[in-house]
């Protein structure tokens, strides 16, 4: 249509406009990627998952990348699994003693450039037989060709083995902490650990046909992936990513349905008149000393925090407000309009003239408004999480803030916790208000005719 | 210039810098007037009336893009002051204007009186009470009841509203005022009352109009002078009797001929098609479209002829 | 074919139509009384200029035919149904009927809706379900208001067409549902004098082929001679006076009428020589009309101690009406 080109070149020749579109369409994209690749039971289960899902991660540990502004560098979490082979990192070797007895030797082999010694290694252990457990014994091979015996033990059918908690080892290390002990650089006063590449080797025999040993190798750095993770150990990721549908969705959805019915309603309180607009004006005025939050706020308390029902009493609230005294008093204008009285002479009906008339006439004034709305409704979703309302089954921002601030995040110095859903909270602010701002300049001006 | 010429606006522009170009608004216009006299600028809508009113004002809006030419008042050239001479000592107290649709935009939480009083504590520096005296005075010249001074815009009519407009415009006593549509939304009677003033302000205040209009009928209740302008451009500059007897240039005499008249049997006649877009006009006669007697030579702009004083802007009329 | 041959289309009985004025919002503070007994009838075919200052109830008297408002008082009835009884789906219906052409042309199209969308709002409400025929429909009317080449109108918004053009799209759409009546509120009085002659030809050349009755609103008496049978004069909510034009443009007998003649200006230089004389004064409040002839406060022949006191009825001269007691 000319008149949506029109506007589309007008709207290019503001730079916030151009900004504010291309953060809002690189949200958009990155909300439909992360529902096409994580679906939503998915993203539950995992938010829900706590320990089995998580084990392989550190706690409270900030992002990698933040390596690049540290001058200690801290080691980045990994894990190696024996069930895949890894090039040089894992070496698996497979030897028949005598049809029953076989030796199954595993080796981790992984660089360790950090400063900092990690938090923990573990091995986690999956052996299959029937009655008699394998027997495995691990070393310690350092950068400088030292070899170090870390434990023998039998092998259960699952179990996990934690380095740190291993008091023979400490006692083996001379008393120090394992993960101090195992790094130490023997010619160093200070204790920094020696950096170089290290190995693990899990040494086992089988005493069965068919049994078998798988360990996976878990290095608890003290950083982890792109976004870091929480007091449960899960991906920040997860959240982080899962907050933008979840939050465009919230957002968008309430601004819409609250300026488009916000706007059916006053049109038809303007067009009827009598009754029907007193009866809008007064609940109008109800609502607007009715304390907005406060509401949700016992909604969220007492009846349900699914974020449809708090989405629904959020427009429901909405609805009533300043706005559509705003709305109505230019439909009040609009009403009188020649082109209105000339639709009724030639028979419209009343809800033709207010859906086909009345309401069009409007639309350009509403787009700003509700696109620049749209991030207050981000801003109330993520307070109400953070307020410890939120949907209790959706990873969101706001949940991973109220997370930190139960967890005293900002205390302990886990700004990352904190900050990064706080700066795509900003993001999408900035993006939808920047949007509006320049909608608002380009529609506004041509109504004022009206 | 004889002695006697008030006003002489020679090739003025005003042309407006939007997104789609330039709009030629004033585009070489040229008419003069004496001392007394009233002129009439006819146009249809869009022609650049009211630009012309604002260039000869200088009060413009903020994209210009050309203004220029010559204007001069009593001889002076107004083109050549600076804007703060230009102010002080010309608009509104050698020339003031009431603007088109002027009774709809008096401040509606002002008292009338007041507003009339407003330019003289401006521009003569006198006391309020001073002022008023001479909005009263004012008052009386317009036909406005002078205990309407202590009134509110919307508690007048339009044609009292109309009226006040016009009080505010004299109220300095300057030679010259122009008149943007002065009755156009107004009925015939109020429009005809207006007239009335005016023709009596013209006697009385010894004030000279350029009375801007696309009614060429009520046009001729106060026209000494007539300038028809079309697309920007001066068509044609005649004395009242002479055009409404017979004008000269063909658009003027389609002009005259859609008039409906009251009390002749004349069918009128209208003009087929538009005037062209100012924007990007055609480069010869800008009538030539429109008009039934084009030949090859309107293809070229057409020179000004000077016909036994009446100056004609079009092919027909060289000899 | 005189007009007592002809059938009468449209009777307004004793129309009155009041609007209350409330203090405040509510609280009566008496009324407006912007139509107060009006009565005429209107045939088949007919065309009549209804003439008076603004505010005199002219377009009071026309909302009432339309049914946009009801009457206080009186009855219109048109083809023999009575209109202010009418409401719902009825009223709605009987709209559809007359065709209405306003003053402003661009406030009377929707500024969000092509000339083709305009165009097939009163065909799509009034049940014409077929796309094809509609389209067939809107051409036909373009070509008869002279929006050609159609192809090139079609797709334009209001705000891209002149104001002629524009009110040919209003005038199109008045008669796109071939109406028996249209009404006409001032439709040339905001455009410029070469267009108005054009426009109201136009209707008149339209009004003459499908024999439509038109109702010309306005208050320029130099147009209705080239449109109009008859004339009627309103002053303050009354016709005072109701004359085939002929008679009245020859020999006006209401001194209101005489007034509107004296002030409409041909174009003569000489005009500027001469004052005109004019009825001193504006017309009276709706709410608290003088009493007796309404005119009295400006008449110039005000017969003193009647005029003042009673009120004036039509008095009858052939077919020349007239509401003052000058002519007993
Ligand atoms: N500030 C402006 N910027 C751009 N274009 C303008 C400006 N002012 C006027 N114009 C354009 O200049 C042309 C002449 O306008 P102007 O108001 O002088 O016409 P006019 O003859 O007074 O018309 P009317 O009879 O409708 O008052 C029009 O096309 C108008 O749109
Ligand atoms: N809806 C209304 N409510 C109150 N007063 C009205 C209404 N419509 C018209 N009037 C008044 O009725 C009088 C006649 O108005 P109108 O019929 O529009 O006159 P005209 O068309 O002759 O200019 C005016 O005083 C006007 O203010
Ligand atoms: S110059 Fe030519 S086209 Fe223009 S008005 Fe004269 S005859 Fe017509
Ligand atoms: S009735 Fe009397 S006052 Fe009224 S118009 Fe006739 S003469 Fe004048
Ligand atoms: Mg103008
Ligand atoms: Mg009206």
């Amino acid at each position: 249509m000319n008149s949506f080109k029109r506007n589309l070149q007008e709207i290019l020749k503001y730079p916030s406009a151009i900004a504010g579109s291309l953060i809002i369409l690189l949200l958009v994209i990155v909300a439909g990627i992360v529902l096409a690749t994580i679906p939503y039971s998915e993203a539950i289960r995992l938010w829900r998952g706590g320990e089995e899902v998580w084990y392989a991660n550190p706690q409270y540990a900030p992002p990698a990348w933040i390596n690049y502004f540290r001058k200690e560098k801290l080691p980045v979490s990994f894990s190696l699994d024996s069930l895949e082979t890894d090039g040089e990192k894992i070496v698996t070797t497979f030897e028949d003693v005598d049809g029953t007895t076989s030796r199954t030797n595993i080796t981790y082999t992984f660089d360790f450039q950090a400063d900092v010694v990690p938090q923990e290694m573990s091995l986690y252990f999956d052996a299959v037989y029937v009655s008699k457990q394998p027997f495995v014994s691990i070393k310690w091979i350092t950068p400088d060709g030292r070899e170090l015996r870390v434990g023998d033990f039998g092998v259960d059918k699952r179990m996990t083995y934690r380095l740190s908690q291993d008091e023979k080892l400490k006692r083996r290390l001379g008393g120090v902490v394992p993960m101090v002990g195992l790094f130490a650089d023997p010619n160093s006063e200070t204790g920094v650990p020696l950096k170089g590449t290290y190995q693990l080797v899990l040494e086992s025999v089988s005493f069965e046909k068919d049994s078998s040993i798988h360990a996976e190798f878990v290095f608890f750095g003290q950083v982890f992936g792109l976004a870091g993770t929480d007091h449960l150990r899960r991906d920040l990721t997860l959240p982080l990513l899962y907050g933008v549908p979840i939050a465009l969705a919230f957002g968008l959805l309430a601004a819409l349905g609250t300026s488009v019915l916000t706007m059916i309603i006053a049109a038809i309180g303007a067009w009827y008149g009598g009754w029907v607009d007193e009866l809008i004006q007064r609940i109008t005025e109800v609502n607007l000393v009715l304390p907005f939050l406060s509401i949700l706020i016992m909604v969220g308390t007492f009846y349900s925090r699914s974020i449809w029902t708090i989405l629904g009493v959020t427009v429901l609230l909405s609805i009533f407000t300043g706005g559509i005294k705003g709305f109505r008093a230019i439909f009040l204008q609009v009403k009188e309009s020649a082109y209105i009285e000339a639709a009724r002479a030639y028979g419209s009906s009343d809800i033709r003239v207010i859906f086909k008339y009345l309401i069009p006439r409007m639309i350009p004034l509403l787009i700003p408004g509700l696109v620049s709305s749209v991030p207050a409704f981000v801003f109330l979703e993520a307070s109400l999480a953070i307020l410890g309302l939120g949907d209790p089954v959706l990873p969101t921002w706001g949940k991973i803030i109220n997370d930190a601030q139960t967890n005293a995040a900002l205390y302990k110095g886990l700004y990352y916790w904190v900050l990064e859903p706080a700066v795509l909270l900003m993001i999408t602010g900035l993006g939808f208000a920047m949007l509006g701002f320049a909608l608002d300049r380009i529609f506004n001006p041509r109504l004022r005719g009206i | 210039m004889s002695k006697d010429t008030l006003l002489r606006v020679e090739d003025l522009v005003l042309h407006f810098k939007t997104q789609k170009g330039s709009v030629r608004a004033v585009d070489g216009v040229f008419f003069d007037l004496a001392h007394k006299e009233a002129v009439v600028i006819l146009g249809e809508s869009g022609c650049g009336k009211s630009s012309l009113a604002k260039a000869i004002l200088r009060l413009l809006p903020r994209n210009i893009d050309k203004y220029s030419g010559k204007i001069y008042l009593e001889g002076d050239e107004t083109m050549a002051m600076d804007d703060e001479n230009y102010r002080q000592n010309v608009r509104w107290v050698r020339m003031s204007l009431v603007p088109q649709a002027a009774m709809n935009s008096l401040n509606p939480v002002l008292k009338v009186g007041d507003q009339v009083a407003e330019p003289m504590i401006i521009h003569h520096g006198v006391k309020k009470e001073e002022a008023l005296i001479q909005a009263a005075k004012m008052f009386q010249h317009v036909g406005v009841p002078v205990d309407f001074l202590d009134r509110y815009a919307f508690e007048l009519s339009g044609g009292m509203r109309q009226r006040v407009a016009i009080a505010m415009s004299l109220v300095t006593a300057p030679a010259l005022v122009i008149l943007d549509e002065p009755t156009s939304a107004l009925d015939v009677l109020t429009q005809a009352n207006i007239f009335n003033v005016l023709k009596r302000l013209k006697q009385e205040l010894e004030v000279s109009f350029v009375l801007i209009t696309h009614d060429i009928a009520t046009s001729s209740e106060l026209a000494d002078r007539v300038a028809v302008m079309y697309a920007g451009q001066i068509l044609e500059v005649s004395d009242a009797h002479r055009f409404f007897n017979e004008p000269l240039h063909p658009y003027s005499r389609m002009l005259m001929a859609s008039v409906p008249r009251l009390r002749a049997n004349t069918e009128p006649e209208f003009i087929t098609g538009q005037p062209p877009s100012l924007l990007d006009p055609p480069k010869g006669c800008r009538f030539a479209d429109r008009c039934p007697k084009r030949f090859a030579k309107c293809a070229e702009e057409p020179p000004v002829v000077n016909v036994d004083g009446i100056q004609v802007k079009c092919w027909l009329y060289t000899s | 074919m005189t007009d007592k041959q002809r059938d009468v289309l449209l009777s307004i009985q004793d129309l009155h139509v009041w609007f209350e004025l409330r203090r405040f919002g509510f609280g009566h503070a008496g009324y407006v009384k912007a139509v107060d007994g009006v009565t005429f009838d209107l045939h088949f075919g007919e065309t009549i200029a209804i003439v008076g200052e603004s505010g005199c109830g002219k377009s009071s008297l026309m909302k009432t035919i339309l049914g946009l408002n009801k009457p206080t008082k009186g009855k219109v009835i048109f083809e023999n149904l009575d209109v202010g009884a009418l409401s719902g789906e009825a009223l709605r219906q009987y709209r559809a009927h007359i065709g209405y052409v306003q003053q402003d042309p661009f406030g009377a199209l929707a500024p969000f809706m092509n000339v083709q969308q305009i165009l097939e709002e009163p065909l799509l409400i009034n049940g014409v379900k077929d796309a094809a025929e509609r389209e067939r429909r809107v051409r036909k009317v373009m070509e008869e208001v002279k929006l050609t080449p159609v192809d090139d109108f079609l797709h334009k918004f209001p705000h891209m067409l002149s104001g002629g053009q524009q009110q040919r799209v209003v005038i199109a759409r008045a008669i796109i549902l071939e109406p028996k009546l249209v009404v006409a509120d001032e439709p040339v009085s905001m455009l410029d004098a070469s267009v108005r002659v054009e426009i109201l030809k136009l209707l008149r050349g339209l009004q003459e082929k499908y024999h439509m009755a038109v109702i010309y609103i306005t208050h320029d008496l130099s147009t209705v001679r080239y449109f109009s049978e008859r004339v009627f004069v309103m002053y303050a909510g009354n016709v005072v006076e109701k004359a085939p034009v002929n008679s009245i443009v020859h020999n006006p007998k209401h001194p209101y009428t005489a007034a509107l003649m004296d002030a409409t200006s041909d174009p003569d230089a000489n005009n500027a020589l001469t004052m005109r004389e004019l009825p001193p004064g504006e017309p009276p409040s709706l709410v608290n009309p003088p009493p007796g002839c309404r005119f009295h406060p400006r008449c110039p022949k005000r017969i003193e101690n009647l005029c003042e006191v009673e009120e004036p009825y039509d008095l009858q001269a052939d077919d020349h009406l007239v509401s003052c007691w000058l002519y007993k």
